[in-house]
């Protein structure tokens, strides 16, 4: 797989099974297949560059999160299925921002697609509600929740990182921070 | 066992940290403890949402930096749709082209305006008789001509003929202003084909309603007027009728009333739809129960059986405004009208001795 040129665009199933396996090349060859469809319908329906980078990167994470959590069915191409979630979210943002005009220029057919955006809505809320929860819970906290349960550091790393002079100590600062960012994350209204 | 301790527990255990044996216990006490298996499902599970932050974060961080490797603009330039040269210009330019705009609508307006242009947009209503007039100037002129020429005086034309109406039993007689603008001398013959001289009173064009009194001797004063002046508006639909002279013979124009204003919006003047001709200028135009309800005006050219007549409360209103010291006889306007349960054929003869031809000579 590495040897195919960056530039020819992904089978479907080579997507899917990229996704599945954190393929790094596979995540760029669709990014770089299918950005210029997305920022076509956008910049020629009232958007510019960046609103068409927001809008495709929603939908590629919308896709990404759909076959990580196994209930995505390909049922029509997926660049049909790409764009017809990127139109769906521009024309909510279009409406959002008073900026719909009712009529929207289209290049590609286009499925409805309803459900999956409400879906990743609820995500995308606990999404910023941990951020938002570990900005407020400030360092080293943060740094030691991010360490131990996203990078996977051992306790040990970390103890020497942040020179507590025993793993007891290391564990009882986790403890309490593990405490305040649950405390922080469910404090924050929806 | 501490709270913290039994969270380390959780997190190896999830982790897989575990030996065999520490697992296969954690496990029984999990079976055994309820209140433990809810803390290990519910450590899980905000231990996933951590992690689906940190997932997220990452792929955000990854597609940034794909996206950091495309040519946005490049690409932004060939997408984007190129609208046709038209638009594009008017795009470019639509604020210079806005004031040049403005500026050309602005010139025309003043040009329009210094010209005279916007005040005279009558010029296609033309006066009943008008033409006439400047027929008879222009003959008027070759009999001058032709007496320069040492030939005999050539007898001058019978004057144009128009309508007026008796509005007092002692002579006094309402006709339009333009019959008999600029006339040297004027007579009015009556029914029975009696000629009487007649002087002009009153003129003023606006409105369009000159006041004759009859001079001349042999007359003797009428019978009371039959019919009386309405003071209201009539209503548009009403049937109307106006008796005049357009030819030699007194001719009856019967029709209705089809605009409560006149030419252009003028609120003086009823629009009425009879057949109505240059003589008939002057007449009156009275409702079916006889009342004078305005008198015959003027003609709108370009509108076949279209006429107007202005209103009887203005018609009393120019009489009221003629100063008193130019009557040597009071105007008594009538009130009682005698018409009213008459057929028109009796109305129209009880009329017809107060409508009279007017007769107009100059030279």
């Amino acid at each position: 797989m590495s040897k195919e040129s960056v530039n020819t665009i992904p089978t479907d199933s080579e997507v899917i099974l990229g996704i599945l396996n954190n393929s790094e090349s596979v995540l760029k060859r669709l990014y770089i297949a299918y950005f210029p469809m997305v920022l076509q319908l956008i910049i020629n329906n009232n958007g510019d560059g960046d609103d068409a980078k927001d809008i495709y990167q929603e939908a590629i994470i919308i896709l990404y999160n759909k076959v990580k959590t196994g209930d995505f069915e390909l049922s029509s191409k997926l660049k049909t299925y790409i764009y017809s979630v990127c139109r769906r979210l521009w024309l909510k943002r279009l409406s959002q921002m008073n900026r719909y005009g009712g009529d929207i220029k289209d290049f590609e057919e286009y499925l409805s697609v309803d459900d999956e955006s409400e879906k990743n809505n609820e995500r995308d809320l606990q999404f910023n509600k941990m951020g938002e929860a570990l900005k407020l819970l400030g360092e080293p906290c943060k740094t030691i929740i991010e360490d131990f349960y996203i990078n996977n550091r051992s306790m040990k790393e970390i103890c020497e990182d942040f020179g507590y002079t025993n793993a007891d100590n290391a564990k009882t600062q986790k403890y309490k921070c593990l405490q305040r960012l649950k405390k922080l994350f469910f404090q924050q209204k929806d | 066992m501490s709270e913290k301790e039994l969270l380390d527990q959780i997190d190896r255990y999830l982790n897989g940290e575990m030996t065999k044996e520490e697992r296969a216990r954690f496990e029984s006490l999990r079976i055994e403890d309820a209140a433990v298996n809810e803390k290990v499902v519910e450590h899980k599970h905000f231990v996933g949402l951590i992690k689906q932050y940190g997932e997220r974060l990452e792929l955000e961080r990854r597609l940034d930096a794909i996206h950091e490797e495309i040519d946005v603009h490049t690409l932004e330039d060939e997408l984007m749709m190129h609208p046709s040269g038209i638009v594009r210009l008017w795009r470019n330019h639509h604020s210079k082209i806005s004031v040049a705009a403005s500026i050309a609508i602005f010139a025309v307006l003043c040009t329009l305006f210094f010209t005279g242009y916007l005040a005279n947009r009558e010029i296609n209503y033309l006066e009943v008789g008008r033409i006439q007039r400047l027929e008879k100037s222009q003959k008027a002129l070759s009999n001058k001509v032709n007496q320069l020429d040492g030939n005999k005086s050539v007898r001058t034309n019978p004057g144009i003929k128009g309508t007026g109406f008796a509005i007092s039993s002692n002579g006094y007689i309402v006709t339009d202003y333009h019959v008999v603008n600029g006339a040297d001398s004027v007579y009015v013959q009556s029914y029975d084909g009696k000629s009487y001289k007649a002087r002009v009173i009153n003129l003023a064009a606006d409105p369009d309603v000159a006041i004759l009194q009859i001079t001349d001797p042999s007359f003797k004063a009428l019978p009371p007027i039959p019919y009386n002046f309405k003071k209201a508006e009539s209503d548009i639909g009403e049937n109307v009728f106006t008796v005049g002279y357009p030819i030699d013979a007194m001719v009856l124009g019967m029709g209705y009333l089809s605009a409560g204003s006149g030419y252009q919006g003028d609120s003086t003047s009823y629009q009425i739809s009879v057949p109505v001709n240059p003589g008939n200028s002057g007449g009156p135009l009275l409702d079916n129960k006889g009342n004078v309800i305005g008198i015959v005006d003027a003609k709108q050219t370009n509108m076949a059986g279209t006429a107007f007549a202005l209103k009887s409360s203005y018609l009393m209103k120019a009489i009221e405004n003629i100063p008193s010291d130019s009557l040597n006889k009071p105007i008594n306007l009538n009130n009682k009208n005698v018409l009213a349960t008459l057929n028109r054929v009796q109305q129209i003869k009880k009329l017809q001795n107060y409508i009279f031809m007017i007769r107009v000579y100059n030279q």
